[in-house]
C-alpha cells in the first residue's frame, strides 16, 4: 500500500529521445536523461524555448516516440511497448487536430465509441463536456465553422471524453492571440481540476505555465534544470538559465535594453 | 494488478504480430499480383529474346538482336516513334502552357465546363480517338482537304489531343497555387510582364512542365490504338510493330528484341519523370495554398493572347473531332441523315464482321471493366496505404520508395507487351493446370494492371495529405489501429477512391493493347469491335464502327464526369 502511493501517477526515469538515428549514426538528442515525477491529480509545465526537447518529451510519453534510454511508467507500471491506443493518455494538440469528417458531437464522442457505452449515455457525456468548455449546444456544427479558440474547447473536451488518466497538452493555446489565450489558461485550469485530471502542460510561455500548474519544469536542450512550484521558482531560480528564460535575469535584460538604446 | 499486467502484455504482443501480419499482407498481396501478372510475362517476353529453345535446353543467342537491329525498317520504326512523341511533346506543352494559365490563374463564367471538356480527351479510349481523327482527314471529311491522312502531321495533332489535358492539369494545378506576389514583387522592381513571367514564374513552374512532359512523352512514345488506326502502312512505333510483327507475322522472336527496345525508351522516359517529381515534390512547400486567380481580363491585360490560343485548341483540336465524329455517325451508308449506324449495332456487321453484336461487345465491356475497376482498386488501394506510409526505420522507408516504383512500371511498359507476355505464360500459371487463356480472367486481369498505376497516383496524394498527427490524435483517445484506419484514413481517403474507382472503371472500358491480344471473338470488348469494323471493306461496317465509337466515348467521359464530381475541387492527382 505505501509503495503504491509512492508511485502513483507518471515517472519518468532518465528518458531519452534521439531523431534521425541509424545503425551507424547517433542522430540527435531531444531528450538527454530526463527524469519527471507527476503525481496522481497534479498538473505540472513543461517550459523552455523551441527546440529544447519538451515536445519530444511529452510524445515519449504518449508512446509515438521510442525512448532510446530510460522508462516511463505509471501507477508503478512500466509502459515500455504499450502501444499508444493501450496507455489511457490523452493527448491535445497545438492545432486540435479536430477530425475534419465529423462534426463537433461525434469528435468528442470518438473515444467513448469503444468503451461499451449506450448511445444515451454518450450523448449525455458528451453534452456534458461541451457544457465543460462552454460549447454547450454545439453538437451538431461542422468543425470548419470553429473559431480557434472554439477548436482548442472542443480538442480539450474530446480529449477529456474518455476520462484519460494522464492529459497531455502539447502548446495547445499557442496558435491563439494574447487575450484569448490568457481567458483559456485560466479555463483549462479550472476543467482540468474539476474533473481530478492529470496533466502535463507543455509551453514556452512563463506566464502561462504559472498560470495553469502547479509545478513548472523549466527545460533547456534536452535537460531538465529545475521543476518546482511556481512561487519557489520565481523566488529561487536554480540558475543564470532559468532566471534569464523566466524573464528575471537583470543583466540579461539590461543588456538586450542597451543593444536596443545604441541600435535606436 | 499482476493478472491484469499479463493480459495486458499478451495484448500488446497480440497487437504487434496482428500488425505485422496486416503490413505484410497489405504489401505481399499487390507484390505477389504484379510478379505473376506483369513481371513475370514480361520478363518472359524479354528473355525470347535473348535465348533460343534448342534440344539441348536454352542456350543465349544474341543473334535476334543482331537480326532486329540490322533491319533498315527496325530503325524506320524507332526513329518515327521518337520523333512523333517529341513533336508530340513538344506541341502539347506549347499549346497546354497558356491553358493551364487561363483554365487554372483567371477567372471567367463556363471554367469549370472548359476544364471538364477538356480532361475528356484524355480518358477517351485510343480507338475512338483514331477513328474521330481518320473520319476528319477522310476525304469528305472536315479536313479532308489538308491531306493529313496517314500522314506524320495527322498523327502528332492526334497525340498533342489526346494529351493536352496532361499538361494542363498538371502544370495548371501547379499554377493555381503559385504565390503571385513573388511576380508582383517583380514588377515592382520594374520588370515587365514578360520578363517577371520569363525570370519568375517560369522558373517555379519548371518542375511541373518537365515532369508533364516526360509523362506526355512517355504516353506518346507507348501510344498504339491511335497509331495503328490513323498511321496506316507507313507510320508506326515501336508499340505497333510489336503487335503487327506478333500477329500478322507470328515472328515472336523479333517482337521480343522490340520489347527490349521499347523498354529502354521507356525506362529513359521514366528517369526523368522520377526526377522531376522529385523536384516538383519539393518545390510545392514553397507555394502557398491562397486562391490567386484573378478575373479573365481581355482588353486591358495580357490574358488575350492566352484566351485566344486556349479558344482556337479547345475549339479546333479537342472539340471538332468529336463534333465532326458525332456528324459523321449520323449520316447513314446510303449518305442520308439518320440513325442507322446505331440501329445496325444489334447487328454482326456486314458481312458477319464480327462474332458478337455491338451492344453484346458493350455488355462485355462493362462486365470486364468493372471487373479490372474492382481488382485495381483493391491491388492499387493497399499499394497506396503501404506507400503513404512514413517508417520511421530508414531500411522500411527505402523498401516503401521501392515499392512506390514498382507499381509504376506498367505505366511504362506497353500494355502491348504485358498482353504478349500474358500469351506466352500464362498457359499454365505457375505449374498449374489451369489455362487463364481460355478461362476470359486474363483480360480484366490485364486490363487492371494497366489501370494500377493510375490509381495509386490518384489516391496516393490524397492519403498522404492526412496529417499523421490526426491518427495520433486517434490512437490517444484509444483507438487501435485498425480503428484509425476504418475512422480516419477510410472516410477520408473515400473520395480520391469514388475518382479512382471511375478512372479505373474508364481506362479499363477503353483499353485496347493488352485486350487485342487476349479476346476471344466471343468475348470481344468495344475498342476491339470497333477495330475490327473499321478494318473491314464496306461503308456498313465503317458506319457502325463510327456510331460504336461515339458510344464508348460517351459512356468514358460519362465515368470520368461522375467520378469528377466525387472528388469536388479539392487538389490531388496527378493527371
Amino acid at each position: 500500500m505505501e509503495q503504491v502511493r509512492e508511485t502513483a501517477g507518471l515517472a519518468v526515469r532518465d528518458a531519452v529521445v534521439r531523431y534521425g538515428a541509424t545503425r551507424r549514426r547517433p542522430g540527435s538528442v531531444a531528450v538527454d536523461g530526463v527524469s519527471l515525477d507527476v503525481a496522481a491529480g497534479e498538473i505540472v509545465a513543461l517550459l523552455g524555448p523551441s527546440g529544447c526537447g519538451k515536445s519530444s518529451l511529452l510524445r515519449a510519453v504518449a508512446g509515438l516516440e521510442p525512448l532510446a534510454g530510460g522508462t516511463v511508467a505509471f501507477d508503478g507500471e512500466d509502459l515500455a511497448g504499450v502501444p499508444v491506443h493501450r496507455r489511457g493518455f490523452g493527448l491535445l494538440f497545438q492545432d486540435g487536430q479536430l477530425f475534419p469528417h465529423r462534426d463537433v458531437g461525434r469528435n468528442v464522442a470518438y473515444g467513448l465509441e469503444t468503451q461499451g457505452l449506450s448511445r444515451a449515455e454518450r450523448s449525455a457525456r458528451v453534452a456534458a463536456l461541451l457544457d465543460d468548455v462552454g460549447l454547450a449546444g454545439y453538437q451538431g456544427r461542422s468543425v470548419a465553422t470553429l473559431s480557434g479558440g472554439e477548436k482548442q474547447r472542443v480538442a480539450l473536451a474530446r480529449a477529456l471524453a474518455p476520462r484519460p488518466r494522464l492529459l497531455l497538452l502539447d502548446e495547445p493555446l499557442s496558435a491563439l492571440d494574447r487575450r484569448l489565450r490568457e481567458r483559456l489558461a485560466v479555463d483549462v485550469r479550472d476543467t482540468l481540476k474539476a474533473t481530478g485530471t492529470t496533466a502535463v502542460f507543455v509551453t514556452h510561455d512563463h506566464d502561462e505555465a504559472f498560470t495553469v500548474a502547479d509545478r513548472v519544469a523549466v527545460m533547456d536542450a534536452g535537460r531538465l534544470l529545475q521543476v518546482d512550484a511556481p512561487d519557489v521558482l520565481l523566488r529561487a531560480p536554480a540558475g543564470p538559465r532559468v532566471a534569464e528564460f523566466l524573464g528575471l535575469a537583470p543583466e540579461a535584460d539590461g543588456l538586450a535594453r542597451a543593444e536596443r538604446t545604441t541600435a535606436g | 494488478m499482476d493478472v491484469d499486467r499479463r493480459r495486458l502484455t499478451r495484448g500488446v504482443r497480440a497487437g504487434r504480430w496482428g500488425a505485422w501480419l496486416g503490413w505484410g499482407a497489405a504489401v505481399a498481396l499487390p507484390l505477389g499480383f504484379l510478379a505473376v501478372f506483369f513481371a513475370w510475362p514480361v520478363v518472359s517476353l524479354v528473355l525470347q529474346g535473348f535465348f533460343t529453345e534448342t534440344a539441348a535446353g536454352r542456350t543465349l543467342d544474341l543473334s535476334g538482336f543482331a537480326e532486329v537491329l540490322s533491319q533498315e525498317r527496325t530503325w524506320r520504326i524507332v526513329g518515327q516513334t521518337l520523333a512523333q512523341a517529341l513533336a508530340g511533346t513538344v506541341l502539347s506543352v506549347l499549346l497546354g502552357l497558356p491553358g493551364a494559365y487561363v483554365l487554372y490563374r483567371c477567372r471567367f463564367p463556363g471554367r469549370t465546363l472548359v476544364r471538364g471538356l477538356v480532361t475528356v480527351p484524355f480518358v477517351l479510349p485510343s480507338v475512338v480517338v483514331g477513328v474521330a481523327f481518320r473520319a476528319l482527314f477522310a476525304p469528305g471529311g472536315l479536313l479532308g482537304w489538308a491531306h493529313l491522312e496517314e500522314s506524320f502531321a495527322g498523327i502528332v495533332l492526334a497525340l498533342v489531343f489526346f494529351n493536352y489535358a496532361v499538361v494542363v492539369r498538371t502544370v495548371g494545378s501547379m499554377w493555381e497555387r503559385l504565390d503571385p506576389r513573388a511576380e508582383q514583387a517583380a514588377r515592382a522592381l520594374g520588370a515587365t510582364p514578360w520578363r517577371a513571367f520569363r525570370t519568375v514564374t517560369l522558373p517555379a513552374l519548371g518542375p511541373a512542365i518537365a515532369s508533364a512532359a516526360a509523362v506526355v512523352f512517355l504516353f506518346c512514345a507507348t501510344a498504339f490504338g491511335v497509331v495503328l488506326v490513323l498511321g496506316g502502312l507507313r507510320y508506326g512505333t515501336i508499340e505497333t510493330e510489336i503487335w503487327t510483327r506478333t500477329t500478322q507475322f507470328l515472328d515472336l522472336r523479333s517482337a521480343a528484341v522490340l520489347s527490349v527496345l521499347q523498354l529502354v525508351v521507356v525506362a529513359g522516359a521514366l528517369l526523368v519523370s522520377s526526377r522531376a517529381r522529385a523536384r516538383r515534390e519539393r518545390a510545392l512547400q514553397l507555394t502557398g495554398d491562397r486562391a490567386s486567380a484573378h478575373r479573365l481580363r481581355l482588353r486591358a491585360g495580357g490574358d488575350l493572347w492566352p484566351a485566344l490560343a486556349t479558344a482556337v485548341v479547345v475549339a479546333g483540336l479537342l472539340v471538332l473531332p468529336m463534333a465532326g465524329l458525332v456528324s459523321r455517325s449520323l449520316r447513314a451508308p446510303d449518305g442520308s441523315w439518320g440513325l442507322d449506324n446505331y440501329v445496325a449495332l444489334g447487328t454482326t456487321g456486314g458481312r458477319n464482321a464480327l462474332t458478337v453484336t455491338v451492344w453484346e461487345a458493350l455488355g462485355n465491356s462493362l462486365r470486364t471493366a468493372a471487373w479490372a475497376a474492382v481488382i485495381a482498386v483493391v491491388v492499387g488501394g493497399l499499394v497506396a496505404l503501404v506507400v503513404s506510409r512514413r517508417p520511421r526505420r530508414a531500411g522500411l522507408r527505402r523498401a516503401v520508395g521501392v515499392l512506390d516504383a514498382a507499381f509504376m512500371l506498367p505505366l511504362g511498359v506497353s500494355a502491348v507487351t504485358v498482353g504478349f507476355g500474358f500469351l506466352i505464360t500464362l498457359d499454365r500459371p505457375l505449374g498449374l493446370d489451369v489455362d487463364l487463356r481460355t478461362s476470359g480472367a486474363l483480360v480484366p486481369i490485364a486490363q487492371a494492371v494497366v489501370a494500377i498505376p493510375l490509381v495509386v497516383r490518384t489516391m496516393l496524394p490524397v492519403l498522404r495529405a492526412i496529417d499523421p498527427r490526426l491518427r495520433e490524435a486517434a490512437a490517444t483517445l484509444g483507438a487501435a489501429p485498425g480503428r484509425v484506419l476504418r475512422t480516419v484514413d477510410g472516410p477520408l481517403g473515400a473520395r480520391s477512391l469514388g475518382l479512382a474507382i471511375g478512372f479505373a472503371f474508364a481506362v479499363s472500358l477503353g483499353e485496347f493493347g493488352a485486350t487485342s491480344f487476349l479476346a476471344r471473338p466471343d468475348t470481344a470488348t468495344l475498342p476491339v469491335v470497333i477495330y475490327r469494323l473499321i478494318g473491314r471493306p464496306g461503308a456498313e461496317n465503317y458506319g457502325m464502327a463510327l456510331a460504336a465509337s461515339v458510344v464508348l466515348a460517351v459512356l468514358t467521359a460519362t465515368v470520368m464526369m461522375v467520378a469528377e464530381r466525387l472528388r469536388g475541387d479539392r487538389p490531388g492527382g496527378e493527371f
